[in-house]
């Protein structure tokens, strides 16, 4: 029977209430009294000298109220980068100033140039046509491997050339690796490129600043997944402002997939208006502006190898990746090619020697940051594709190459690093090839080719680090905040608790989840324990939602706190009883004495903490209220196996996902239906990234897919029934839930099973191609089975 | 967008009294122009919305022939069109989305002549008839390239006569982004004879395919198309696409249509 409550149940999710009848509170809803709105004046050049920016004319527009430009914002800070990577020869990666408004150059096209605050949206726009701008072009710089060519234009004249930096990871291996290779029976070699994609979170970003001259404090209503480290940044190293004179509210998010984690120009621009304009500022993002300044996603090119004996034992595996960074450091993007991505490159094998090589590139792009899996998505597409190759090349089959290398010991210590708590591969793989009947496979392939279709089969695994992540270790690996998460109990006389978080929530559920494990522990009935989160000035400072890491971080901060709840209750509880603390026992919301009918309920053990009227004063404070901060030990490991079935048309080249298989192991499950819902939205995303999404430059750094005309994101038409099963539980061992994270593996699992699948079909109608890259469409499909390159 | 004044006119030929005021733009359902107003693509100082012209809408039969009001949506042409010419309420069963289907109309869609439109195919395959304000146009004379035809400034497109083929099928294959076609055939099947239009492929936009009418009038079996093909250097190559890959889908997409009919 399922449960009806508490962990393990599928609670239905309170917040939908609100966000399907549409009584959300979203940023775009914030409308202050006297707010004047923002347009940005944005490049449509991809590089080039701004020689002048004359805005009298368009100061005297109707309804303007001020004109910003880059000179406005010479005295203050620029957006910081919260990761410094150190290059393999162990200097520091090359930082370049990053303006709230482009001063000197424009590096991108997107890049604001001037910002002009208007009484309405309509009359800043006007304005904003009649500011002239004149910019001497520059060559753009688009591809990366020309990027770091000798002579290349430089996108930052003050940097030694466009290279961000060159990691080696771990450097001491490298000697070791190519000496494997050398010794390999066999070498698989594959380039490929990780496609870049745009995020398209449904709500765009928006920001609203406000300040209040009276009492001289700020506050930015933001789109944003972490408002504390848009407080910490954008206070500490743009603005100035100390963080008790700014508050930061992310009311609630229409997702988030990791665009809206990074400090972005815009709510650094309305913060800064609204005091030099002495209103509320607002801005909301347009799509097609979205297009051109949210972060993008992936980008990388990438030449892996393996080496395997002749028992087809994987030996090693040595990669060379080029990643792009576009034309600024967006506020994580360092730490996704490398820490998010060099780290996984074990997978799920037991490869004793692995050497990671990247080149993090400037270009005049996008700024390039962490998108739903970062850097984990990355490592499994090409190590999962190279695997699959492999198998190809030996002529054995690919589920059985993996199960051979597998790594069946836990806990295990990669060579890249990191050490796996546990996971059972095999239990995955068992799973994924009984639900999906590979048996019937030869039959579901011949119906297909009566009609003129071809069938494919693919496969993958995946393993990725979560719940991000213990604070010592990613100081020393550069990270320039720590990555705990905090939580504050605050108990109520009549018994109700209201949980305050740093977690975020912009679309994962956490309302609904997170008061299921509180009940558990207490006993008491899920409604009595509402969430609070997204406001500075009412949660404990706290680093946010991103990276799987709510539940497995953030929810074991509530945990603690909820001990403490706990044992201080037992306390006062002791004192009603009159009986010693140690035999209290706490269960179905009510205290007992062990042994005894002597009982008290959680109301009145909380009532008397605000009405201590006979209570412990000597000993204990009267109210009920815990904080408590939760550091990881180690990042968990979800893992899974996944596979996808393909029915390919040879005449158009036209892909249809027929079947797709996701056997995953989060460990312990708190709500089975928000974690399923968690993988399809991600899988949704890796059969995105794999068949239709793509963000194309032309050489001269114009964004070619900057509206939905040209980017295409997948719809419910283009997906298939999912078959997500997630009953393999390995509990993570070092937090107190046993949780692993569910919100990334849908995205990082998919893309190479689909992938393989595709070349699967194309195999068997005579078409022995040993790669495509994503996405897949229907045209690359056709003129690789063509001959058409 | 910009400012603009805005007339809605009752009868045709207010219609085309307003559309005489300096810089004047037809609006019929607006799925082309209401975006490119908001991204400030372009800037008429009146707009003339023809939506609340009665005499622009409806679907009937006269002489043999299916004529459809200018003002007359997808949607209703999808509903009412079917009991007589399945083959063009089918096309326009397909346009776009539902929001598009109830505010899209054909007269719209037609002066547009977006190369990359449903509506041109259907019109041209069918051999229709243009009727404006002042004239009628053979579609033949009406298609002058990509979102170029022969309506003059001002005109408007008041109604569109099908003669009805024996047999006629739309074939499409969408482009996976925007969903109009990347290539779409429409094949109708007369008693004088076969047409074929092709729409999404041509820089030049919608366009007939001789070689493969002839064949087709001869032997209307998708075997007739063998060995037939279309050069792709005239043909738009973009993102989703290279000219010579539209070229074999517009190969791909009349004999499926054909094969759909046989």
């Amino acid at each position: 029977m399922p449960k009806d409550g508490g962990i393990g149940a599928s609670s239905k999710r309170r917040e939908d209430i609100r966000f399907l009848t549409g009584v959300g509170n979203y940023t775009d809803d914030i409308n202050l009294r006297g707010q004047a709105h923002v347009f940005f004046l944005r490049s449509d050049v991809a590089h080039g000298t701004l020689s002048n920016v004359d805005t009298s004319a368009a100061e005297s527009m109707p309804g303007v109220v001020k004109i910003f430009t880059g000179a406005d914002f010479e005295a203050i800070g620029g957006i910081p980068c919260g990761w410094q990577i150190t290059d393999r020869h162990g200097q520091p990666m090359q930082e370049p100033k990053h303006p709230v408004l482009a001063h000197g150059k424009v590096r991108h096209v997107g890049e604001p140039i001037a910002a002009v605050v208007a009484e309405t949206l309509a009359q800043a726009r006007d304005a904003a046509e009649a500011i002239v701008v004149d910019i001497d072009d520059l060559p753009a710089v688009v591809n990366m491997k020309d990027a770091v060519k000798e002579g290349a234009t430089k996108v930052h004249d003050d940097l030694t050339s466009n290279l961000c930096y060159d990691w080696g990871f771990v450097e001491e291996n490298k000697d070791a690796v190519n000496k494997a290779f050398e010794e390999a029976a066999h070498v698989t070699t594959l380039e490929l490129v990780n496609n870049r994609l745009v995020a398209n979170p449904m709500e765009p970003r928006v920001a609203v600043g406000d300040y209040a001259r009276g009492t001289g404090d700020h506050t930015l209503y933001t789109t944003s997944q972490n408002p504390h480290v848009i407080r910490l940044l954008m206070g500490a190293f743009v603005l100035g402002i100390p963080e008790h004179k700014l508050r930061v509210v992310a009311p609630d998010v229409g997702g988030g997939f990791g665009t809206k984690i990074f400090h972005y120009q815009e709510e650094a621009f309305c913060t800064f208006a609204a005091k030099a304009c002495n209103r509320p500022v607002k801005w909301t993002s347009s799509r097609t502006e979205a297009f051109m300044s949210d972060a993008h996603g992936r980008d990388h090119v990438t030449k892996i190898e393996l080496a395997l004996d002749a028992q087809n034992n994987f030996m090693a595996i040595r990669t060379d990746t080029y990643a792009n960074m576009g034309a600024y450091l967006s506020t994580f993007a360092p730490s996704v090619p490398t820490w998010l991505h060099g780290t996984l490159m074990a997978g799920n094998y037991k490869t004793p020697l692995i050497y990671v090589n990247v080149k993090a590139v400037f270009t005049n792009t996008v700024p390039v940051d962490a998108y739903r899996g970062a850097g984990r998505p990355e490592a499994t597409y090409q190590l999962e594709r190279l695997v699959d190759k492999a198998a190809h090349e030996l002529k054995i089959d690919p589920i059985a190459l993996r199960r051979q290398n597998f790594i069946t010991e836990f806990p295990y210590a990669t060579p890249v690093a990191v050490e796996y708590d546990t996971g059972d591969y095999i239990a995955t793989m068992d799973k994924l090839e009984e639900m999906a009947d590979h048996g019937g496979f030869a039959a579901r392939r011949a119906a297909s080719e009566a009609k003129g279709k071809l069938r494919g089969f693919g496969v993958n695994c995946y393993i990725e680090a979560c719940g991000i992540a213990p604070s010592n270790l990613v100081g020393q690996l550069g990270a320039r905040a720590g990555l705990y998460e905090s939580a504050t109990v605050r108990v109520n006389a009549t018994g109700g608790l209201v949980v305050m978080t740093g977690s975020h929530s912009h679309g994962q559920g956490h309302e609904t989840a997170f008061p299921q494990v509180i009940a558990d522990m207490i006993g008491i009935p899920e409604d009595m324990i509402e969430i609070v989160h997204g406001d500075t000035a009412n949660s404990p400072m706290g680093m946010g939602t991103y990276g799987s890491r709510s539940l497995a971080v953030g929810g074991s901060a509530m945990v603690r706190a909820t001990e403490k709840i706990i044992a201080k209750a037992k306390k006062i509880a002791s004192h009603l009883l009159e009986a010693s603390e140690g035999d209290i026992e706490l269960k179905d919301g009510a205290f007992s004495v062990a042994g005894t009918d002597k009982s008290v309920a959680w109301g009145d053990v909380t009532l008397a903490a605000y009405v201590p009227h006979n209570y412990p004063l000597e000993d204990l404070e009267p109210g009920l209220e815990e904080t408590a901060f939760y550091d990881p030990s180690n990042f968990t490991y979800p893992s899974g196996a996944y596979a996808c079935e393909v029915e390919l048309d040879p005449e158009t080249g036209h892909v249809a996902i027929e079947r797709f298989w996701a056997a995953d192991d989060f460990g312990n499950i708190v709500n089975p239906m928000i974690v399923t819902g968690q993988v399809h939205g991600g899988l949704a995303q890796g059969i995105g990234q794999a068949l239709m999404e793509n963000c194309a430059y032309d050489s001269d750094g114009q964004l070619l897919s900057a509206s939905y005309m040209d980017y295409a994101m997948p719809r419910a038409s283009d997906l298939p029934f999912y078959d997500v099963d997630h009953s393999c539980q390995t509990p993570c061992t070092h937090n107190p839930l046993g949780v692993k994270g569910c919100g990334e593996a849908g995205a990082i699992g998919s893309p190479p099973a689909v992938v393989n699948a595709v070349l699967d079909a194309m195999r068997s109608g005579g078409h022995d191609i040993a790669h495509i890259d994503m996405p897949v469409t229907p045209s690359r499909v056709w003129n690789a089975m063509n001959g058409q390159g | 967008m910009y400012n603009f004044d805005i007339e809605r006119p009752g009868t045709v030929a207010d219609a085309v009294s307003a559309l005489g005021r300096e810089e004047a733009q037809p609006l019929s359902g607006g799925q082309t122009l209401i975006p490119t107003l908001k991204a400030r693509l372009a800037a008429p100082s009146v707009l003339v919305s023809l939506s609340g012209i009665e005499e622009l809408k409806g679907v009937r039969m006269e002489g043999g022939k299916l004529c459809i009001g200018g003002g007359t949506t997808h949607g209703r042409v999808a509903r009412e069109a079917e009991a007589h010419y399945p083959g063009l309420a089918s096309l326009a069963a397909r346009i776009g989305d539902p929001a598009v289907r109830n505010r899209g109309t054909i007269g719209g869609s037609l002066a547009n002549n977006d190369p990359s439109a449903c509506y041109p195919a259907g019109a041209l395959g069918s051999g229709a008839t243009i009727l404006t304000n002042s004239r009628e146009i053979a579609a033949d004379d009406y298609f002058q390239g990509m979102f170029s035809t022969a309506l003059e400034e001002g005109e408007i497109v008041t109604e569109v006569r099908f003669p009805v083929p024996s047999a006629a099928r739309y074939e499409k294959f969408i482009q996976p982004a925007s969903r109009f076609p990347l290539v779409a055939a429409f094949v109708a099947r007369f008693e004088d004879g076969v047409r074929v239009a092709i729409t999404g492929a041509s820089n030049n936009g919608v366009f007939r395919w001789p070689e493969a009418e002839v064949a087709l009038s001869s032997s209307f079996t998708a075997d007739a198309l063998e060995g037939l093909t279309l050069s792709g250097d005239e043909m738009i190559s973009d993102l989703h696409g290279s000219g010579q890959y539209r070229a074999h889908l517009c190969g791909v997409m009349t004999k499926r249509a054909v094969a759909s009919l046989v």
